[in-house]
């Protein structure tokens, strides 16, 4: 007996010297999602020698940072390339948008029997309600529209799906949906409320079925969201006028600010799902209008962040679900335009634990092929899970099956695997 | 002493100690207007025979029998995924043939909304969406649903469905059956064998012996897909290539020799049709009675195993012999079960014994499903929700005036859909399908601007109040028959009016609320 206790003390002393414990970094992070897929040249990884078939009219600039340089529409970025890093050889290789979404969000490529659940869903599962989140709002939320036509929970089912929001931020109010009801006045949503239980005959003949309990439960709550504090933080008309105009006024704009809100208020993953990036044709001419608003409303988050004090908890990162060809299609019915680009694209990522003002990865001098250090969806969802303190070695929990990793194994070794490199001690 | 008065205080405990004091008195045995009635119409049959009697065994007391507002509903719901229209209710309760629900329910299964409306379910578990696990591109998710629409609305006998689906060889697009083996996640022999083991056997493949699972794999093993000059076509044929002859083995553990010359699908589908076969009838008719009651004999319904029992094993049975002697008509086994005094009970439970539902002491509520409460929205408003998808291409575009149950693509987008738990169609599993109520949908029922514009903008509900000028309670009764399938009672006709006399509210507001509120009722959302 005596023995088999030492044994087991003998145990739990090596767990607890040997197993490597993840302090987390990051409470919050802030995914800005680029539907469509932007060209990564003329974005963080510019090829000014490529030739103009490959550059198009586009030039790029120097960062504050000597050696990095970016788009030469992106001016606000440039002034504060200290505090985000750029991964410039991301490759998985799809060029469809569905399946690299998927790829993008979950690291795991479709082959598998399992629908996975995205990101979002996964770090709402592992820091959310199952774990002590205790706040009105919801742990996952998505500005304004959900990202793809998978299902972002996959398998974890509904308790774990986003908030979406719906509605624009740019306009006054932001309509929130199921939150902000415009058109009833103060007097009126309260005939209402008194309405619903006089017209509520089943609650008086049987109160006893237990799925009726629940429902009552679970307007109870709706309630306390729709009159609670959450409209508030979604009003956007209470924030200083020069504050919404650093953001930029605009739909992508305005969803910054309303995510830098959100995460002040502790929640711990808000998407922005920015569309319009799949630039088939008349590619230059979408690029000159989208650019500058990326870079208006990214900067002013980023900075807007730092001046708070919380890009340190904050991680920010930027992509889409794929790069675009380097190679402009010049002929109709392009008539200069970029396609699918899976085998290279770029990646920004800030705060939260990522050093800023490095460079991961490089891509040969026409940008089609990676020539150093590839990092794979699931280095970098690793890496972010890293920092959050989820083991990206890890499983979920056995109740949606047994031996369900998080993510598909990840190489070790010097330039491989999570992104070591940028991130802080 | 305190904590007493403030429970007698509060209202809710009220209630509770009221039901307490009737149930003691025995007043909880009067049956509950306007949802019950005293007296069956309704003939016995085998069902109940069956049915009552293993409720007598368990001690469970049956429910009532329900009244005609609530069967009329119910029944329109559990058929046709629609609601009854006013003079369909108001024609129904003035009949006094004692026979009207035998021929209202006859007289239902022949209308297309049957098709309709249970075709979706039959795309749920075959898995019908364009993208993503499962890639059937758009055409053939049009080619294969019109398929599915075009046997239900034939009644084509279920045992020729399913041979159809198995062993047909051909186009994606000119031969719609063959979907079934490019609606996989992966088509490979063991992702193929475990569909087919989950649609058609209710059974998991992954639970099988690993032997068995290797030669259930033989069956598909020489199915060859090819690519055509049209863009998104694929030709699914039995491959030669491979002269192997191979041992396949059935579920049951029979072994077989498959000659290298003989498509293997031919010889499984053989074994499967075949009217000893264990597992194909007892599948489906434990299916459609879980569809209906939204619990099988065998529960999960797709999870059939030795240890999984029937909880009314003659039931099953029953149900199995009449399925077969039918020669496999679906619609028939929907008539013995719909017109069961067991369907037809109360959804109000007499005793409080958990194992009720289990038994079918009562008719369980649910939640109405996601596409059919789109599709009740739209017919009230007359507005509906107009669906672009330009992924994957060619464009799908489905005009608003397109019922929600016809919806062919699982994969398109639709926030108040996936809201209300559509399935996202990427397994097959019955379980996929979520009629859970939660508190993201009742928030939206409440507060959504979406819905209240709807509601708000609905060149229905104006016509109705010009129509009735003023006459309130002619406008709640309509509203009543057309949401609810009853007349409003004397007192709840009260409250309403008087709700048109509110301080600051219009007629067209007051309409608007009272709308809004039965829509948020548990009245309206359940089938009950």
């Amino acid at each position: 007996m005596k023995r088999f206790i030492i044994f087991l003390l003998i145990i739990s002393i090596y767990k607890i010297c040997f197993t490597e414990n993840i302090k987390p970094k990051a409470k919050s992070v802030i995914q800005i999602w680029l539907w469509g897929g932007p060209s990564h040249l003329d974005t963080f990884d510019p090829k000014p020698n490529a030739g103009y078939d490959y550059t198009g009219p586009f030039k790029s600039i120097s960062t504050n940072v000597p050696g990095i340089e970016i788009n030469e529409l992106l001016v606000n970025l440039a002034k504060i390339a200290d505090k985000y890093s750029i991964i410039r050889s991301l490759t998985h290789g799809i060029n469809a948008h569905e399946t690299a979404t998927y790829v993008m969000q979950t690291g795991h490529l479709p082959e598998e029997r399992l629908v996975y659940p995205a990101v979002g869903a996964v770090v709402s599962l592992f820091k959310g309600y199952d774990y002590g989140y205790k706040n009105i709002l919801p742990p996952y939320i998505i500005l304004t529209t959900s990202l793809g036509r998978f299902s972002e929970i996959g398998f974890l089912g509904p308790k774990y799906k986003p908030f979406v929001t719906g509605g624009d931020p740019n306009k006054t109010p932001f309509a929130v949906e199921g939150i902000i009801l415009e058109g009833i006045s103060e007097k009126r949503k309260v005939y209402r409320k008194e309405l619903l239980s006089t017209i509520d005959v089943f609650s008086k003949f049987v109160p006893w079925i237990k799925e009726f309990e629940y429902f009552d439960l679970c307007r109870k709550k709706a309630y306390e969201i729709i009159e609670g504090e959450m409209a508030k933080i979604f009003d956007l008309s209470s924030e200083p006028e020069a504050v919404r105009d650093r953001y930029g006024r605009n739909k992508f704009g305005q969803s910054c600010l309303v995510a830098r809100k959100l995460v002040e208020k502790g929640v711990i993953y808000v998407t922005i799902n920015y569309t319009g990036w799949d630039t088939h044709s008349n590619h230059f001419q979408q690029m000159r209008q989208k650019l500058p608003e990326l870079d208006k409303g990214l900067s002013a988050l980023i900075e807007d962040l730092y001046e708070r004090k919380l890009l340190d908890t904050t991680i920010v990162w930027v992509t889409g679900e794929f790069g675009r060809t380097p190679k402009i299609q010049w002929e109709p019915p392009w008539n200069g335009g970029r396609g699918h680009y899976g085998n290279c694209f770029s990646v920004l990522v800030a705060g939260g634990g990522f050093k800023g003002g490095c460079v991961v990865g490089a891509t040969d001098e026409k940008g089609e092929k990676v020539i150093d250090r590839p990092v794979y969806p699931q280095d970098l969802l690793g890496s972010i899970y890293y920092l959050l303190g989820i083991d990206p070695e890890g499983k979920f929990p056995e109740k949606f099956g047994e031996n369900i990793r998080i993510l598909p194994p990840i190489e070790k070794g010097e330039k491989k695997g999570i992104l070591k490199e940028i991130m802080y001690e | 002493m305190q904590k007493c008065l403030n429970f007698i205080k509060m209202r809710r405990n009220w209630i509770l100690i009221l039901n307490l004091l009737l149930i003691n008195f025995g007043f909880a045995e009067k049956i509950i207007i306007p949802y019950e009635k005293e007296k069956w119409e309704t003939v016995e049959t085998e069902i109940d025979k069956i049915v009552f009697s293993t409720l007598k065994k368990y001690k469970i007391e049956p429910a009532n029998p329900s009244s005609d507002e609530v069967f009329i509903r119910r029944v329109y719901l559990d058929l046709l995924g629609t609601l009854p229209e006013p003079e369909e209710v108001i024609g129904f309760l003035n009949d006094k043939n004692p026979d009207k629900r035998k021929q209202l329910i006859d007289k239902l299964l022949e209308r297309d909304e049957f098709a309709e409306y249970w075709s979706l379910k039959w795309c749920d578990i075959l898995r019908v969406k364009s993208e993503f696990p499962i890639n059937l591109w758009p055409n053939s998710v049009q080619a294969y649903h019109r398929w599915i629409l075009n046997s239900l609305k034939e009644n084509k006998p279920y045992d020729k469905f399913v041979r159809e689906l198995l062993t047909s060889s051909g186009s994606n697009f000119r031969n719609p059956p063959v979907n079934f083996y490019r609606a996989v996640q992966g088509k490979n022999p063991a992702s193929i064998a475990s569909a087919v083991c989950l649609t058609f056997l209710g059974i998991r493949y992954e639970k099988l012996p690993v032997e068995i699972q290797r030669g259930m794999c033989n069956f598909f093993a020489k199915i060859g897909y090819k690519k055509t000059l049209e863009w998104k076509e694929e030709i699914v044929y039995f491959d030669q290539n491979n002269k192997e002859s191979l041992t396949g083995i059935f579920p049951d553990g029979t072994k077989i020799i498959i000659p290298p010359d003989k498509d293997p699908r031919e010889i499984f589908a053989d074994w499967l049709i075949r009217p000893d076969n264990p597992y194909f009838s007892k599948n489906i008719v434990n299916r459609i009675w879980a569809w209906i009651f939204g619990r099988g004999i065998i529960h999960e319904p797709d999870d059939i195993r030795p240890d999984n029992f029937p909880s009314i094993p003659e039931l099953l049975s029953y149900l199995e012999k009449e399925f077969i002697k039918s020669n496999y008509d679906l619609r028939h086994i929907y008539k013995l079960i719909l017109n069961s005094r067991t369907y037809q009970q109360s959804f109000i439970p007499k005793t409080n014994n958990p194992e009720g539902e289990k038994y079918f002491a009562f008719y369980p509520i649910q939640r109405i499903p996601a596409e059919v409460l789109l599709d009740i929205i739209w017919k009230f408003t007359g507005i509906g929700e107009e669906y672009i998808s330009q992924i994957p291409e060619p464009y799908t575009i489905i005009p608003s005036n397109q019922k929600n149950v016809l919806l062919a693509d699982g994969s398109i987008t639709s926030s108040f859909l996936e809201l209300f738990g559509r399935p996202p169609r990427d397994t097959g599993y019955e379980n996929e399908r979520n009629n859970r109520v939660n508190e993201d949908q009742i928030r939206y029922l409440l507060n959504s601007s979406e819905l209240y514009r709807k509601i708000q903008n609905s060149q229905n509900l104006r016509k109705l109040i010009l129509q009735k000028r003023g006459d309130y309670q002619g406008t709640i009764e309509i509203i009543y028959l057309t949401l609810l399938s009853r007349y409003p009672q004397k007192e709840e006709m009260e409250t309403l009016k008087s709700y048109f006399k509110k301080e600051g509210i219009d007629t067209k507001q007051a309409v608007e609320d009272i709308v809004w509120a039965i829509i948020n009722s548990k009245e309206f959302l359940y089938k009950h």
